[in-house]
């Protein structure tokens, strides 16, 4: 017996691959125009799923502004080396010279005493009493950002500088970029808690969706399995149908969330503006939004492809 | 090209829809199923299509086994048959022109040579200048006309019909049969089941003769 059957006695490999992408693209159209057939009810399942995406979507980008807002992680992490008072600043030079090598130092200036003083002037509006001073009190500072992005790696960094003969002290805010770090961390948790949830959400949905259209179709599926259709010729119509509808509300979501963020940016920067910030809202770039909508396709084909696989072994003609 | 041997089938509540049946068909030959009600019938064309599988003995369809047939080769093997049903089960929204193309679009065959099969189907059940209309519109003996050129499009090995004349007149039952006896001129083994006893004495083929499962008569007409 032919895996082809009587009727493709003489069909070829390249017709069959040519014919097999005719399927592909019919598949797709009809996928297109059963969504289109039922305009309403497909807008509401798409608007649910699209609720669910753009949620951890939200939170995500609430994330990253309060990221931009607090300021980067290096920023935060910066250590400041007070030198002893006797060191002088050929002797500081040489040590900054030398600690800029450091494999774990990514960045280091020097601030010489002379200079911390004169700014002192300028910002403290101390100048006439800093004026009767003999001698210039500061000490010169190295100020290095570590190159490691964990607290605990600026941490060994710390306890290494503090070894330096020259070092009188050694500062670096840890508390706060452990609280940041922290506050980051359950943030990240709960995003991946709610985008897992909410994602089951979505698959839930698409597979019942396609669950109730396979019911729908199933008088088609038994005439299809008596004509020869294999499951996987019956399956693909359902499986294109899960991604377009994963894929749509994927965009729409991204809509929804660009909506929110264009309804939130001009009160934020006023905000801002109250505080002396330029600051603006930052929203999702084009490749994070063709990325949202293609993997919540790949959402809806999985959600599909679980449906339909239990259900078409238990549709058999009559 | 069919063979039947001691072939019984039980089903799970105990009931045995048939029992000991044996018989042959041998490729290109035509005959009829026939019985009263509850005889077998069904359940007989059931076998044959590989929707059930037999209880005991043993049916070989094409050199295969059916008993023994996986699952994931029960479509390569519908693909050399055509079903034609008494409902004519015809998809309502689609027209004419798709239902009959379904086989070939299960087969594989490209767009470019469907057209030309599908109208050369419609030409020979004369429905060719219906190809555009849904089947809802058409009348009962045109939808099974529609039916037959779904069953005949793939140029199956074997025609097997489920009271195919059921619902119509006859002077349509016989157009009907007179297209059975056309394909089954051209070398396609034909197996129609009826309980038209009266049809089934004007055309004189091989008649099999079921009662309460099982097959008490096989020969002509005349015969049973």
């Amino acid at each position: 017996m032919s895996r082809q059957g009587a009727t493709t006695a003489r069909v070829t490999a390249g017709d069959r691959a040519a014919r097999n992408l005719e399927h592909h693209r019919d598949s797709l159209a009809r996928a297109a125009r059963d969504l289109w057939a039922t305009p309403l009810a497909s807008l509401l399942t798409l608007l649910v799923m699209a609720i669910a995406l753009g949620l951890p979507m939200g939170l995500h980008l609430a994330l990253q502004n309060l990221q931009g807002l607090t300021g980067r992680w290096d920023d935060a992490a910066q250590i400041s080396l007070f030198l002893k008072p006797a060191v002088s600043l050929q002797d500081a030079e040489a040590l900054a010279g030398r600690l800029k090598a450091k494999p774990g130092v990514a960045g280091l200036r020097l601030i010489a005493k002379d200079e911390a003083l004169a700014e002192f002037r300028t910002r403290s509006g101390f100048g006439e009493a800093l004026g009767q001073l003999d001698d210039n009190p500061l000490p010169h500072v190295l100020v290095l950002t570590p190159a490691a992005q964990t607290p605990e790696a600026a941490e060994r960094l710390l306890a290494e500088l503090k070894a330096e003969a020259a070092v009188d002290l050694a500062q670096l805010d840890l508390a706060w970029v452990k609280r940041l770090a922290a506050i980051l961390a359950v943030g990240q948790r709960a995003l991946a808690l709610v985008a897992a949830a909410l994602g089951l959400g979505v698959l839930l949905v698409t597979g019942n969706t396609i669950r109730l259209a396979v019911e729908n179709r199933r008088e088609e599926i038994e005439v299809q399995k008596l004509v020869g259709g294999t499951d996987a010729f019956i399956r693909r119509p359902f499986l294109y149908s899960g991604f377009l509808q994963g894929a749509l509300a994927g965009f729409l979501a991204w809509s929804l969330v660009a909506t929110g963020l264009a309804a939130l940016s001009a009160p934020v920067a006023s905000l801002a503006q109250l505080y002396g910030s330029a600051y603006a809202l930052e929203g999702l770039g084009a490749l994070e939004g063709l990325g949202l909508g293609l993997f919540s396709g790949l959402l809806g084909w999985l959600g599909a492809f679980l449906a339909v696989g239990r259900r078409l072994k238990a549709i058999e003609p009559g | 090209m069919i063979r039947f041997t001691d072939v019984a089938k039980r089903y799970p509540e105990g009931f045995e829809a048939l029992s000991g049946v044996s018989f042959q068909l041998e490729r290109g030959e035509m005959a009829f199923l026939t019985g009263p009600s509850g005889a077998g019938k069904s359940t007989l064309l059931k076998l044959v299509t590989a929707i059930e599988k037999p209880s005991a003995g043993k049916l070989s369809l094409m050199g295969l086994d059916i008993g023994a047939l996986k699952p994931r080769d029960v479509p390569f093997l519908r693909r050399h048959m055509g079903i034609i049903f008494q409902n004519h089960r015809l998809l309502m929204d689609r027209t004419v022109f798709d239902n009959v193309a379904l086989p070939l679009h299960m087969a594989g065959v490209p767009h470019k040579d469907m057209a030309k099969r599908v109208r050369a189907a419609l030409d020979k059940v004369g429905l060719l200048d219906k190809e555009k209309l849904n089947p809802v519109v058409l009348s009962g003996g045109e939808q099974q006309r529609v039916g037959i050129a779904r069953a005949v499009v793939g140029k199956p090995a074997i025609l097997i019909a489920d009271e195919p004349t059921g619902n119509l007149d006859p002077a349509l039952a016989a157009d009907v049969m007179r297209l059975f006896e056309q394909f089954n001129q051209v070398g396609t083994t034909v197996l129609v089941a009826s309980h038209d006893l009266a049809l089934i004495a004007r055309l004189r083929h091989r008649t099999l003769y079921l009662k309460q499962g099982r097959l008490v008569s096989d020969g002509l007409e005349g015969a049973v």
